[in-house]
């Protein structure tokens, strides 16, 4: 939160001392801890100074006694309590016992592409969203937007009911309007209809929209996703003669080089790519073996964080990068006309060396050559067929052109009447379109959105779409398997499935959700039906790998002419908020950004030589202009971020929606334009003199420089194996307080630094778990954000090109906890089974516990975050987890390892009377992680997976020298570098 | 100022006789207090313990449990599975009343509900707070009986709340769990007849059952 700019913080003209602070000391957290400014103090010296400088101190004996005496006598009211109803069913449906969860599987939609889920309800209520394991783009993982879900389906701003012309209207009206188009429709063969559809991959979709055109066949269909790319396929076309989609198995590659491409962060098969990368990552003993990675990025990403070489280099430079690593590779060119990245050679030799165990990936939003390279290198190290496959495109259907297509032959006159399905390009169009102008030219404009967003207010008419955990669909991953989508629940508001309304188009008014999609998969008979919808996949449904011959001539890349004083845009979808599409949820606005800890609000990242240029300093206001657009915006100085080039991330700046309005932000739409939709030159920074707030999590509960992050090169591991133990300060062996002991379980934690990829699922999957409640950009400019599980970004090396180190800190659960020795109540205690448990009706809030841990998880309920009151809660406490007590102010939370689930487990083992199984007690981040980074269980069994990831050489306690014993211990990071390339930082070991 | 032979007293020479009443006075007080205090919220006027609870259908367990024989399963099914025991379905009342009583006034709100689908709401009448997760499945699969908590429901012609269900009440079983056992299989019987050898009955079920009476009033037994 450093950044609060008001208070001048990092200054552009210090970074030469800044470079020389850096190399002395590592790792370090932001520029404002190296810089060592009055911001970053004030956070190392009060736990919440925030408080501290707003508290009366003058507060005197009489004031205190005075408060005293009315707190002890509103104490007694506390005790009072209504009579409750108890209301059973009428018809007890089958399966549903009251008091135990059912779990449903089902497919979420990202971008389109479908991520295997499964849901558990609660007597018909939805509450988490878990990872189907038998889904390919899941594997049981889930990631923080999935985890969202949930509270968006409860989300009280969701459009309750179609407006005509904005007045609330009923379904039957907007039947009957269209029963009238339809008509019409049918007489003239469609003509001037068109659809605006998002990309999808659901076979019902593509079916219906064919019936529709088999119907109108002069209707004209066209899709608007301002997140796709359209590289791959353009580049595919090229090579193949037809779009194809490439398939990757980084768990078969020994050697990858990214070009670009966030794949650990950024695609439909993010999460099974991360599970399949971080297992080539987990060394356990010295004849282990490791993936090596390079990334060529042109803003940071958790893909280049987790690399073991990383360059950072402007957006348009990665075509000739990739061009010289292509000649380096087939050896007889001439590169030099060719922009060097310095390691070409040692890079090549490695993917020789790995052959057909080597991969290459283009980045999504990076031009065809890129992709055309990345696929030429790949077929001539052998790779296709082998850690490359390419499918068939999943979401192929044909269509008539983009969304500057559409709005084109509406000007034209050829199309009068438009239905927008799902997407809002009032707010996500390319500027250069002009979409309002175009649409409000048309005759009829129809809306189908959760929302009444942007589009919204502007259509005839507006029809409320059914939520995906309310809708019956299908929807492909992205290797092609397909999944039936399920509803958990009735529509809440009245909602229609996007399959009604195509169903309604074609004059079938009365379709039933389930009636639309059945007939998709009519060669199931109804046990391979029930089995598909239990499964969450249809099997043998994913895509066959299509044979193919790549030409080794792939062009020369566009000459880029080389850029004096000029900035290049790179615009990035919030990782959270995608286009905008979740801007309404406090869940994803709160969540930590991976790496620049911005929650509440985007800013323009710029590298720090960049800001030293320009004379920028954190949070100052800068007008970025381009192609005679521009906007104002917040500048946060990015270590990592390549020079002279700016990030901006789309999805804010939204004013629909009360959680929206609250971040602050700029809408970065507004610079993007149509023919460049990912990175574009020629753009125009000019300072301006004021500042904005912008609120990162990123100084909160700082740790002041110790032995934190502990990680090694995997030669210097495989040379001393103990590496965490060097350099670090012995652990005392001896303490005041008895010994506990533990007669059955005794749980404990173990989370793998080098297989955590920082992506935050588990933060996301704590909260919702958690009832853990969401505080505003206000009081997390505090510092007083509740989440109970953080992930703490360290960069060490360089302040242009650092090392980035990610560890996430739960509760330790300490032996011998600080916390429990000084609470005056008892109300943190320590239990028969080693858990540090918090007893929230105990607690009295005097906050003695947090001030006394040193690894600050403890959470204090400053405000009355959440209405916990049943009556005046809204809909949106039907989210909160049954099992898990709301928290109200003056309390103090904390990880809790999940105790509801240790709870559950253990009475059902109980009950069948055994033993409770190894690994039967998942706790929600570790069920959620990709990456399987996090271990829990018993440490009193033997050979238990926590008791073998603790007998690691590399196992390490948070703090060990305090001797409060952590449960929650780490395995260092090991990084696997190429020893051929020098001068990058942390090649030896090193710890914090 | 001076204290002068001219100054008159304050307080009368009677004043120290009645402070001293005030002060013990006070203190008598705040013990008398103290100890009605304590004693008012452990009777039955605050616990609501022996108050039998108005219902708009005035269902008898004296007759179903007492002279009928209905197992508390048959409608509390939830009970061995499940955190909590779980209330029948308006579906379930009908199984027997849609043959028998088909018309009698008393059942007129069981047979709207079914024929409007709205459900029966009753008086909650067993409750501890929200902050407490109790669960019935575990207590029946240790062998404690239904009326160890909920006492002679078949004697209940309304149901009435047989104990405080107040922390007090929970942790002296949770410390000393064994005088409330029984062998499982006879958990869901009324007036149960201890055989002789209870007591080495439940010290082998302590065993059998590897109940842990130690970690049994661990905070997060309860509370979450």
């Amino acid at each position: 939160m450093s950044a609060i700019a008001d208070i001048k913080s990092v200054s552009a003209s210090d970074l030469a001392a800044l470079r020389r602070a850096a190399t002395g000391r590592e790792p370090w957290r932001s520029l404002d801890e190296l810089a060592d400014t009055a911001e970053f103090r004030r956070f190392g010296e009060a736990e919440f100074p925030a408080i501290a400088e707003r508290l009366p101190f003058s507060l005197d004996r009489r004031t205190l006694l005075k408060l005293m005496g009315a707190s002890l006598s509103l104490a007694g009211l506390t005790a009072c309590s209504e009579a409750e109803r108890i209301v059973p069913y009428v018809r007890q449906p089958e399966n549903i016992i009251p008091g135990k969860p059912l779990y449903y599987a089902t497919a979420l939609s990202s971008d389109g592409y479908g991520i295997g889920a499964v849901v558990e309800s609660h007597e018909g209520r939805p509450t988490k969203v878990e990872g189907n394991p038998d889904h390919p783009a899941s594997r049981g993982a889930t990631d923080a937007i999935m985890q969202a879900a949930v509270l968006s389906l409860f989300d009280p701003e969701r459009s309750r009911a179609p407006l005509r012309q904005g007045e609330p209207a009923s379904y039957g009206d907007f039947l009957k309007d269209m029963a009238k188009l339809a008509g019409g429709l049918a007489a003239s063969g469609g003509q001037g209809l068109a659809l605006l559809i998002e990309a999808t991959t659901s076979p019902t979709t593509k079916a219906q929209i064919g019936s529709l055109k088999q119907r109108y066949p002069k209707l004209r269909v066209f899709r608007h996703d301002p997140l796709a790319a359209s590289a791959n396929e353009q580049a595919t076309a090229k090579l193949f003669g037809r779009p194809l989609t490439p398939i990757y198995h980084f768990d078969r590659a020994d050697v990858i080089v990214s070009l670009d491409a966030d794949f650990l962060g950024e695609g439909p098969g993010r999460l099974a790519y991360a599970r399949d990368f971080a297992q080539r990552r987990r060394v356990r003993k010295s004849t282990d073996t490791m993936n090596r990675l390079y990334v060529v990025e042109s803003t940071p990403t958790i893909t280049g964080a987790a690399a073991d070489h990383r360059r950072a280099v402007r957006p348009g430079l990665v075509e000739g990068i990739a061009a010289a690593i292509k000649a380096a590779l087939e050896g007889g060119h001439d590169a030099a006309s060719l922009p060097s990245l310095g390691m070409e050679y040692a890079l090549v030799d490695d993917l020789r060396e790995a052959g057909r165990n080597a991969l290459v990936v283009p980045g999504a939003h990076q031009t065809p050559f890129v992709h055309a390279v990345a696929f030429a290198m790949n077929a001539r190290l052998g790779a296709v067929g082998n850690t490359l496959d390419f499918i068939e495109p999943p979401h192929a259907m044909p269509i008539d052109g983009d969304l500057a297509a559409l709005c084109q032959a509406i000007t034209s006159g050829s199309v009068d009447s438009a239905i927008v399905l799902g997407s809002n390009p009032l707010y996500t169009a390319p500027s250069d379109v002009d979409v309002r102008n175009a649409f409000s030219k048309l005759k009829l404009l129809v809306h189908w959105g959760l929302y009444r967003d942007e589009t919204a207010f502007l259509a005839q008419w507006h029809i409320p779409a059914a939520h995906e955990l309310e809708s019956w669909s299908d929807i492909r991953a992205y290797d092609g398997t397909a999944s039936i989508v399920q509803p958990l629940i009735l529509p809440l508001f009245g909602g229609k499935s996007l399959h009604q309304l195509l169903a309604a188009l074609g004059g079938e008014f009365d379709a039933d959700m389930q009636a639309l999609v059945r007939p998709t998969w009519a060669d199931m008979d109804e046990p391979a039906w029930r089995k598909a919808l239990r499964d969450g996949v249809v099997p043998n449904s994913a895509s066959a790998p299509v044979v193919v011959s790549i030409p080794a001539d792939v062009g020369d890349p566009a000459p880029h002419a080389p850029v004096t004083n000029r900035l290049e845009v790179r615009f990035e979808a919030d990782p959270w908020l995608r286009d905008g599409r979740n801007a309404n949820s406090p869940w994803l606005q709160e969540l930590p950004r991976p790496l620049s800890k911005l929650v509440w609000g985007n800013a323009a990242l710029i590298s720090p030589a960049t800001a030293q240029r320009l004379g920028l300093e954190n949070g100052q206001m800068a007008n970025l202009a381009r192609g005679g657009k521009d906007l104002d915006a917040p500048v946060w100085i990015m270590p990592g971020q390549p020079d002279d080039t700016v990030t901006l991330s789309l999805g804010f700046g939204r004013k629909i929606g009360s959680v929206a309005a609250l971040s602050g932000g700029y809408d970065a739409f507004v610079l993007r334009t149509a023919d460049a939709p990912w990175f574009a030159d020629g753009l125009v920074l000019t300072a301006r003199d004021g500042s904005a707030r912008v609120v990162t999590t990123q100084h909160h509960q700082a740790m002041e420089g110790r032995a934190i992050v502990r990680h090694a090169t995997l030669d210097a591991f495989r040379q001393d194996p103990h590496f965490v133990r060097d350099g670090a300060p012995p652990a005392p062996t001896e303490s005041l307080y008895p010994d506990w002991t533990y007669d059955q379980e005794a749980w404990g934690m173990s989370i793998d630094l080098s297989a955590c990829i920082g992506c935050v699922a588990c933060v996301s999957a704590c909260q919702a778990e958690n009832n853990i409640a969401t505080v505003g950009p206000d009081e997390a400019a505090l510092g007083h954000e509740m989440h109970w599980l953080r992930i703490d970004r360290y960069y060490a090396g360089a302040v242009d090109d650092p090392d980035t180190f990610f560890q996430p800190v739960p509760c330790m659960h300490c032996e011998k906890a600080p916390c429990e020795a000084v609470c005056p109540v008892n109300a943190t205690i320590h239990t028969h089974d080693g858990l540090n448990a918090q007893v929230y009706n105990r607690c009295i809030g005097t906050r003695y516990c947090s001030q006394n841990c040193p690894y600050k998880v403890r959470r204090f309920n400053f405000l009355k975050y959440q209405e916990f009151d049943k009556d005046s809660a809204g809909p949106q406490q039907a989210v909160h987890n049954p099992d898990v007590t709301v928290r109200s102010r003056g309390v103090m939370e904390k990880c809790t390892y999940c105790v509801q689930r240790v709870a559950e487990k253990r009475i059902r083992a109980q009950i069948e009377n055994r033993e409770i199984a190894d690994g039967e007690v998942v706790t929600a981040c570790q069920q959620a992680c990709p990456t399987q980074a996090i271990t829990f269980g018993d440490l009193n069994r033997k050979g238990s997976q926590v008791s073998r990831e603790k007998a690691a050489p590399h196992d390490y306690a948070l703090l060990e020298e305090l001797n409060t014993r952590p449960r929650t211990t780490y395995l260092g990071k090991i990084t696997n570098p190429n020893a051929g390339i020098a001068g990058k930082p942390g090649t030896e070991t090193g710890d914090g | 100022m001076q204290i002068g032979a001219g100054m008159p007293q304050v307080f009368s020479s009677n004043a120290n006789g009645i402070a001293r009443f005030i002060l013990w006075g006070l203190c008598f007080f705040a013990i008398f207090a103290a100890i009605g205090g304590t004693a008012l919220l452990r009777s039955g006027f605050i616990t609501g313990v022996g108050r039998p609870v108005a219902q708009a259908v005035p269902f008898s367990h004296k007759h179903h449990v007492g002279d009928i024989g209905l197992d508390c399963r048959y409608c509390h099914n939830g009970v061995e599975t499940s955190a909590s025991a779980g209330l029948p379905a308006t579906e379930v009342c009908m199984t027997c009343h849609s043959q028998i009583f088909t018309n009698a006034d008393m059942l007129a709100p069981v047979r709207a509900s079914l024929a409007s689908g709205r459900p029966l709401q009753w008086q909650r009448v067993n409750s501890v707070p929200d902050f407490v997760y109790f669960n019935h499945s575990i207590h029946i699969a240790k062998g404690v009986a239904c009326e160890t908590c909920h006492g002679d429901v078949d004697d209940m012609p309304l149901m009435q709340r047989a104990h405080s269900l107040s922390m007090e009440w929970c942790l002296g079983c949770h410390r000393d769990p064994g005088p409330n056992l029984r062998p499982p299989r006879d958990v869901f019987l009324l007036h149960w007849n201890p055989p002789q050898d209870i007591e080495q009955v439940r010290r082998s079920l302590i065993s059998i059952l590897d109940i842990h009476p130690e970690t049994m009033t661990d905070c997060y037994v309860c509370h979450r």
